[in-house]
């Protein structure tokens, strides 16, 4: 291979800029800032009545060509497939559940969203974070988030399978199809294909009480302040499936505990979390800082660009050196 | 007429045999929670020689719990009426009319004071004086304030009587009140058997409790027995598994409505309304005979504050949303691992004992032998 020194030169240069081009500058922790079109979904557990409509219609409406959970064949992705039987019945998150209701409950479990003798219901998916930590460590950019509506999306094309995703999510959310022969990353992608033809998250479009509302993340952050703003008893006009649909219920508010998860947590998320009962009783990792978790490893990975160009720099270089001696040797 | 004859009596009324006369009360004991055992209690107390005396007062009713009441088949209306009770004043049913009826009503209150059974349909007007609703031209509040206290007990038929209905929907113009209400202070017992109309078999089981055991069943806090309306009709409906495994007719006639699915999203009124109507149904015609059954979401009709006052197809605000089983915890218990090798010491200390035993036996049995 005939390289000239001035090729060389151009070609470490241009390697350098491109990748260095690809490159953020890090900012301070928890600062992250919402696309101003993003897109989000606000879960208020104290509206939840455990009717398990956003399962099924996530299940239903993802496995349609383009959704998060689309199969080669079409089918519907049940946890259970036997010769004997087919249903349904997942008890965690799964390549094949991208959705799922569970609950909380302590002692006699009969007062909603108390703590003690209560219960409550948790709704479990992506939490679609401002600064994903599965798109930071993902090498082959199979997943991203989309610069306009802020959905943390997966290509199948450009995946890998290095399930770095697994790794780094600190929420558990990436599920990797371990029985396939060409397997997935499987993830909520927010009904991404739902949302690109003027649609919604089905999730909050078959929520019966809007416990799941869609809406833009602006939106439902304010939605959200004025329902912990609200005194508990009073009566409040509960939007229905989006935030701005128009369309509302009319109930008494209850009692929340004052914290909206996801406004700060893992730098901010656009799946926001209102609840009567603590966050961690609901299995939401209490260990999660505010920390933008990409920022965490920033000062190492922004380096790499330069070390790739090093070590391409001093490979071409070895290698001209010693392709230079190898003639002398010659007889 | 003796007791023997009581029964001869019913056997030639009514063409029923003694088993189906016994068949009958078992079925009454079973739908009131009864043991099957009490059913002979209650043959004793329906064919005892003096029928309990009914007074039935009607205020601002359409008469929908009279005629739910008619349709009942176990028993009939005429086994009912001739058998069962002695209904002195009813404005339906009457034989006689006018001032000769009410004579007879003034005359039976004062010969069954203390004894008699006061049923209330209807709601009582009390605006203006009650000049709303009058019978013989005397307010029906009058009667009611008038009557109630010479009762052993009064029974509040159907929704308006209960606690409004109808009448009492906003703006509410004649002022109307429930029975209870009016009552409240007074030391009369009044039991409250809601809906719209009420299933005639509450009625008539709170009937038959009293005439068996000499005082009334359980109320719950809203004076209702508590064996029809002690559960949301959320908990016995037929239509609970589509609601637990989130499937819903999104309206009236898509396909999810045709399989049957759950009519929340229709604005159904179960979650919020006790009664027992998916268990026992109406009418006698067999399964699916109540609305949510026939495709309709239920409309509350029972429940204070929910039928005729919050609009149809509005969603339900579910009480006690009991989470099944079936939900994953939030947090997984741990520590299946422990329980296993736990299980495992466990299967080794008893193989070992037996082991032991096994030895000593059989050395006990080298030592017999020597």
């Amino acid at each position: 291979m005939a390289l000239s020194r001035r090729h060389f030169l151009k070609a470490a240069a241009g390697s350098g800029l491109l990748l260095a081009g690809g490159a953020q500058p890090g900012r301070a922790a928890g600062s992250a800032v919402p696309a101003p079109e993003a897109v989000g979904i606000l879960y208020d557990a104290t509206l939840c009545i455990g009717c398990n409509a956003c399962m099924v219609s996530c299940k239903q409406y993802n496995t349609m060509p383009g959704g998060a959970l689309e199969q080669e064949d079409g089918s519907l992705p049940y946890e259970h497939i036997t010769p004997a039987q087919i249903y349904d019945a997942p008890v965690e998150l799964s390549a094949r559940t991208l959705n799922i209701i569970k609950a909380y409950k302590s002692g006699r479990g009969t007062n909603k969203d108390s703590q003690a003798d209560g219960y409550s219901f948790i709704k479990q998916h992506c939490m679609h974070c401002l600064e994903p930590a599965c798109v930071s460590v993902c090498p082959v950019a199979a997943l991203q988030k989309a610069p306009d509506s802020g959905i943390v999306f997966y290509e199948a094309e450009r995946c890998i399978g290095c399930r770095y995703c697994q790794v780094a999510c600190p929420f558990g959310i990436p599920k990797f199809e371990w029985g396939k022969t060409a397997p997935r990353i499987r993830k909520c992608q927010l009904c991404r294909h739902r949302y690109a033809k003027g649609g919604y998250a089905a999730c909050c479009e078959f929520c019966p009480t809007g416990a799941s509302l869609f809406g833009p993340l602006a939106a439902l952050r304010r939605e959200a302040k004025n329902r912990l703003a609200a005194t508990p008893g009073s009566a409040y006009d509960f939007p229905v499936r989006t935030v701005d649909s128009g369309v509302s219920q009319r109930r008494p508010v209850s009692r929340y505990i004052d914290q909206v998860y996801g406004l700060a947590e893992a730098g901010g998320t656009q799946y926001l979390l209102m609840a009567g009962v603590p966050f961690e009783l609901l299995g939401l990792n209490p260990a999660i800082s505010e920390q933008a978790y990409p920022q965490l490893t920033w000062d190492y990975i922004r380096k790499v660009p330069a070390l790739v160009a090093v070590l391409i720099a001093a490979g071409v270089a070895s290698h001209m050196i010693t392709r230079q001696r190898a003639p002398e040797k010659a007889p | 007429m003796t007791k023997g004859h009581a029964r001869q009596g019913t056997a030639t009324i009514q063409g029923i045999s003694r088993r189906d006369f016994m068949k009958f009360c078992t079925v009454m004991a079973v739908s009131m929670g009864l043991p099957e055992a009490m059913a002979p209690r209650i043959a004793a107390a329906v064919t005892a020689p003096k029928r309990p005396p009914v007074i039935w007062l009607s205020a601002q009713e359409c008469t929908g719990c009279v005629e739910t009441l008619l349709r009942a088949t176990h028993p009939t209306l005429e086994h009912l009426l001739l058998d069962l009770i002695s209904l002195e004043y009813s404005e339906t049913l009457c034989v006689g009319a006018g001032h000769q009826a009410e004579e007879f009503r003034a005359r039976s209150i004062a010969a069954n004071a203390g004894n008699f059974i006061l049923v209330v349909d209807g709601a009582i007007p009390v605006k203006d004086g009650g000049i709303y609703c009058k019978i013989a031209g005397r307010p029906v509040v009058d009667i009611l304030l008038e009557t109630a206290p010479q009762a052993a007990a009064v029974i509040a038929i159907g929704s308006c009587a209960s606690w409004g209905g109808v009448p009492s929907a906003a703006p509410n113009p004649t002022g109307a009140t429930p029975v209870h209400k009016i009552l409240a202070g007074s030391g009369c017992v009044v039991i409250n058997i809601p809906g719209c109309p009420p299933n005639p078999y509450n009625f008539l089981s709170t009937i038959l409790y009293y005439l068996t055991f000499k005082r009334l069943p359980d109320l719950d806090d809203k004076l209702r027995p508590k064996f029809a309306y002690g559960r949301l009709i959320h908990e016995n409906c037929e239509r609970r598994p589509h609601f637990d495994a989130g499937r819903f007719a999104e309206e009236f006639g898509d396909p999810g409505h045709r399989q049957g699915y759950c009519l929340y999203k229709l604005g159904c009124k179960g979650p919020e309304t006790y009664n027992n109507c998916p268990s026992i149904l109406y009418g006698d015609v067999g399964s699916g005979s109540w609305p949510v059954g026939t495709g309709h979401p239920c409309f509350g009709c029972s429940e204070e504050g929910v039928g005729f006052t919050v609009p149809l197809h509005t969603p339900a605000r579910p009480l006690h949303v009991t989470p099944p089983a079936m939900f994953p915890a939030a947090i997984p218990e741990e520590g299946a691992g422990a329980t296993a090798l736990a299980a495992g010491v466990a299967g080794l200390a008893l193989g070992a004992g037996v082991v032991a035993l096994g030895l000593s036996l059989g050395k006990q049995a080298e030592e017999e032998e020597d």
